[in-house]
């Protein structure tokens, strides 16, 4: 360590001649069009607060000796410690020490500024500095979490991060947010059980709510459900009258049918266009605005009697037929007629038949609309895993096997086959029906999703209930790994399931075979509990088979600036304690597209997301990060190869004194720095990440500090 | 991607040789990968300082060359995997500059596998031990920069 600081004196000794540029560098900063009270000229005194963090940090490195060091750091004028910075006492600490020390900057080392820079940054505030002149250490996620058997190796790089740290807080400047007006509207995309919670709750909260769908209906997964476990309410019958308190809430703007094309702006102005997909028919609304008496679809259904093509029913999973112009079922919400374009063939048998509506119209284009809204949240859903990719279980390739979801729709009274389960190879009624429970889900196989899907250990004793009560002397055998039954009154379902006569093997289904005679299936586990083979024909299997997000997520996701984790679920903002926010300030997650939930784990997730997303719009303004670029005029070469790089727009070379310049529209920079990163002539200023104090971090690392 | 081994810290003797390694983090992906790997307690080596900025957009090529030129013994510039960039597409620019380093290093004679662009998304905190972890051990074998060597 000493030898180390020979060096570091005789480097400063050397960097002491660059060292004079710095100041005629602030000069020319404050020429620019600084910030107003910036005090770059006064002379540095920085504050620096070491955290223990409990023992999350002093358990792994050296308190003291990094203490001491800090206390040589140049322009360092006073370091503490505390066990909690981040606890009152701790933030009264540092809110003294401002005003008895004179402080013009804070250093705190402690976690990660992503969990902690608002708390401390509020505390500066309060000791009367400007927020802004906060800067903090990682030495708890990026440190003592990672070097935890490391004394030496963490001590020393917890003295470095405080010394970058000081360098950049001693150039930091005041900045003052940007407060923007919120738009007094909202927006929801997708309108399953999630999307249609959020919208509703935020129109009862008076706000203007958009609700996009790209399919015809609401409703999404929870409508092709029978019942739902563990009450085994019905689930239309508690499901369509939210669809009708969507369809008719005059807060609501409903658009079927359409896909979200473009987002641009930020937190409170939002510009999206959204892509009203060609439907070929027309509502009543629509047929009175064209003058058409009496006009527009009023859902009699006359025309797809007399479609000609017949195409499978995706509601239905694709065991019922529909035509090409369609709805696929009774309850849909708006109940309006749509066209599937890629199989119509222009007959205009349906056009004929509407007659004096002239609800249908086969030259429809797609339309795009714009609308701004303040915030925006995502509810985009789930798909089911393409359970044909585990070839062992013979999906696609056995008749008699199925998913849960076919499950669904052959056991619910408005399926197919009016709620007579059947075997898909003769119709016949099983009598011994297989669950293979954890069916892609849980598996490290790579062929296969290695997360639980939650969901599916319920609704399968949920399946085996309703065989039993429908089918007299009709077995359940499930196959399972473990019964994950967590939630309120599940594990007592699970109970009572056994009590019914469902017959549970725990064991993992290894392969499923066909007798092609009587196209039963053999299926063969290993029954772990009586450590014994197991080969049981059955008539029926059905797959639980594991969910992933909705095909059209990823594009969904990187028009509105969220992100994903491995599996492609969608990134909350803290796992914890933000589970509906995102990183994009003003967007907001609810229900399944962030991760598998059950029903009512949706719903609260979607009113959690709902109220997050009303808050802003009720404040009715929000504070943006300063971060934004500026240009200094004298450095300019009115090149504007920046006005290129920006990918907001934000940028535009102007006249002034007789040459051309760059200008920055602040509300729309995003302080991303791409600029700054380019610009050849070093003209750019990025707030709170300037050039100057980015080289003085990385001088303070390798040349050890400014003085 | 499997977790770097229990304490990958190479022993060393003290007054011995240590890499000096920079990490330039983008806030919304790399740095919060880092964040994750911290709280799952992925142990890496201790051996690389990281600076923050919003964007990798915003890493301008000079500040490699300076972080060289003031004697690193290796700089990782880490970001979104390309189309999550938080600002759409700030990693592309800044990857695009990065090339151009490597290339410029190469011409000179300093070996351009002290210098590394990764991708490492928010959600992918056992990828940044590994990142780390072969990083430390690619420095190592490189050994001391031979700018440093030039400034004693």
């Amino acid at each position: 360590m000493a030898e180390k600081k020979k060096t570091t004196a005789k480097k400063t000794e050397a960097k002491k001649e660059a060292k004079h540029e710095a100041p005629a560098k602030q000069e020319t900063k404050k020429q620019a069009p600084a910030p107003v009270g910036s005090t770059t000229k006064q002379e540095a005194r920085i504050g620096v607060f070491i955290c223990h963090c409990g023992t999350n940090i002093a358990g792994s490195m050296d308190i003291p000796a990094v203490q001491e060091y800090a206390k040589t750091i140049p322009n360092v004028a006073y370091v503490d410690n505390y066990k909690y910075m981040c606890s009152m006492p701790g933030q009264g600490v540092i809110n003294k020490a401002i005003k008895e020390q004179k402080l013009t900057g804070v250093v705190v080392a402690a976690c990660s500024p992503r969990l902690h820079e608002p708390t401390f940054r509020t505390a500066t505030k309060e000791g009367g500095l400007n927020p802004f002149r906060f800067e903090m250490a990682n030495i708890r996620e990026q440190n003592s979490w990672v070097h935890m058997h490391d004394q030496e190796g963490s001590t020393e790089k917890a003295k470095d991060a405080i010394r970058i740290a000081v360098a950049k807080a001693s150039l930091l400047q005041d900045l003052f947010p940007k407060a923007v007006q919120v738009e007094h509207a909202a927006m929801v995309v997708g309108a399953g059980i999630a999307g249609m919670q959020a919208a509703l709750d935020l129109a009862n909260a008076g706000i203007k709510t958009y609700l996009i769908e790209s399919t015809p209906s609401i409703g999404g997964r929870m409508s092709q459900l029978d019942k739902t476990f563990p009450t085994l309410d019905c689930s239309q019958c508690i499901l369509t009258p939210k669809m009708v308190d969507v369809g008719r809430a005059p807060n609501i703007e409903l658009m079927t049918y359409s896909e979200v094309d473009a987002v641009e702006g930020y937190i409170g102005n939002f510009d999206v266009t959204i892509r009203k997909k060609a439907r070929g028919v027309i509502t009543m609304a629509e047929g009175e605005a064209r003058g058409i008496v009496g006009g527009g679809c009023n859902g009699c259904g006359d025309c797809e009697v007399v479609c000609p093509v017949v195409k499978p029913n995706e509601f239905e999973v694709g065991m019922k037929p529909r035509k090409a112009i369609y709805i696929n079922h009774p309850q849909v919400v708006p109940l309006l007629y749509t066209i599937d374009f890629n199989s119509c063939i222009k007959c205009g048998l349906c056009v004929t038949t509407c007659g004096e509506k002239k609800a249908i119209d086969l030259e429809a284009k797609d339309e795009f609309v714009k609308v701004k809204v303040g915030t925006a949240i995502l509810a985009t859903g789930f798909d089911i895993f393409p359970i044909e990719k585990k070839t062992e279980w013979g999906y696609k390739q056995y008749e008699n096997v199925v998913t849960s979801l076919e499950f669904e729709r052959l056991i619910c009274a408005s399926g197919p086959t009016g709620g007579h389960l059947i075997r898909p190879s003769d119709g016949e009624t099983p009598k011994k029906v297989a669950f293979v429970l954890c069916a892609g889900s849980r598996d490290n196989t790579g062929n296969g999703k290695p997360y639980c899907s939650r969901f599916c250990c319920m609704y399968s004793l949920k399946h085996a209930h309703q065989i039993i009560e429908k089918i007299p002397g009709c077995t359940p055998y499930l196959f399972y790994m473990d019964i994950r039954s967590f939630g309120k009154a599940y594990e007592e379902f699970y109970y009572r399931i056994q009590d019914e006569g469902g017959k549970f093997i725990r064991g993992r289904v290894a392969n499923i075979l066909e007798d092609p005679a009587t196209k039963n299936l053999h299926v063969y586990a290993d029954d772990t509990l009586l450590n014994r083979p197991v080969d049981m024909e059955v008539d029926l299997v059905v797959l639980a088979a594991a969910v992933q997000p909705m095909e059209d997520t990823n594009r969904t996701r990187k028009l509105f600036g969220v992100s994903c984790s491995m599996d492609g679920w969608l990134l909350e903002a803290h796992p914890k304690l933000n589970p509906c926010g995102t990183t994009t300030a003003g967007v907001f997650l609810a229900g399944v597209c962030q991760g598998p939930k059950d029903i009512p784990d949706t719903v609260a997730s979607a009113e959690g997301a709902a109220s997050a997303a009303s808050i802003p719009i009720h404040k009715g303004e929000v504070e943006l990060e300063p971060y934004f670029a500026m240009c200094i005029e004298e450095r300019c070469a009115g090149c504007g190869m920046c006005v290129n790089l920006c990918p907001f727009s934000a940028l535009a070379l102007v006249e002034k004194e007789g040459r051309q310049v760059m200008q920055v529209t602040e509300a729309k920079c995003k302080g991303c720095g791409t600029c700054g990163g380019f610009c050849p002539g070093g003209a750019i200023w990025m707030n709170h990440f300037a050039t100057p104090q980015i080289v003085a971090q990385i001088d303070a690392f390798l040349l050890g500090g400014e003085q | 991607m499997s977790a770097p081994p229990e304490n990958p810290a190479p022993k060393r003797e003290p007054g011995e040789w240590k890499p000096q390694i920079l990490g330039i983090l983008c806030n919304w992906c790399s740095y919060a990968g880092a964040d994750l790997a911290g709280g799952g307690r992925i142990q890496y080596p201790p051996d690389v300082r990281v600076i923050r900025v919003m964007c990798t957009g915003r890493v301008d090529a000079l500040f490699v060359l300076k972080a060289f030129a003031d004697g690193a013994d290796g700089v990782l510039v880490s970001g979104c995997h390309f189309g999550d960039c938080h600002y759409l597409e700030g990693n592309f620019k800044g990857a695009k500059r990065m090339f151009m380093v490597k290339r410029l290093m190469k011409s000179i004679g300093l070996d351009d596998r002290r210098f590394r662009m990764t991708f490492v998304s928010a959600s992918e905190g056992a990828k940044w031990g590994a990142v780390i972890t072969d990083v430390v051990k690619t420095i190592n074998e490189l050994g001391p920069s031979p700018i440093k060597e030039l400034n004693k």
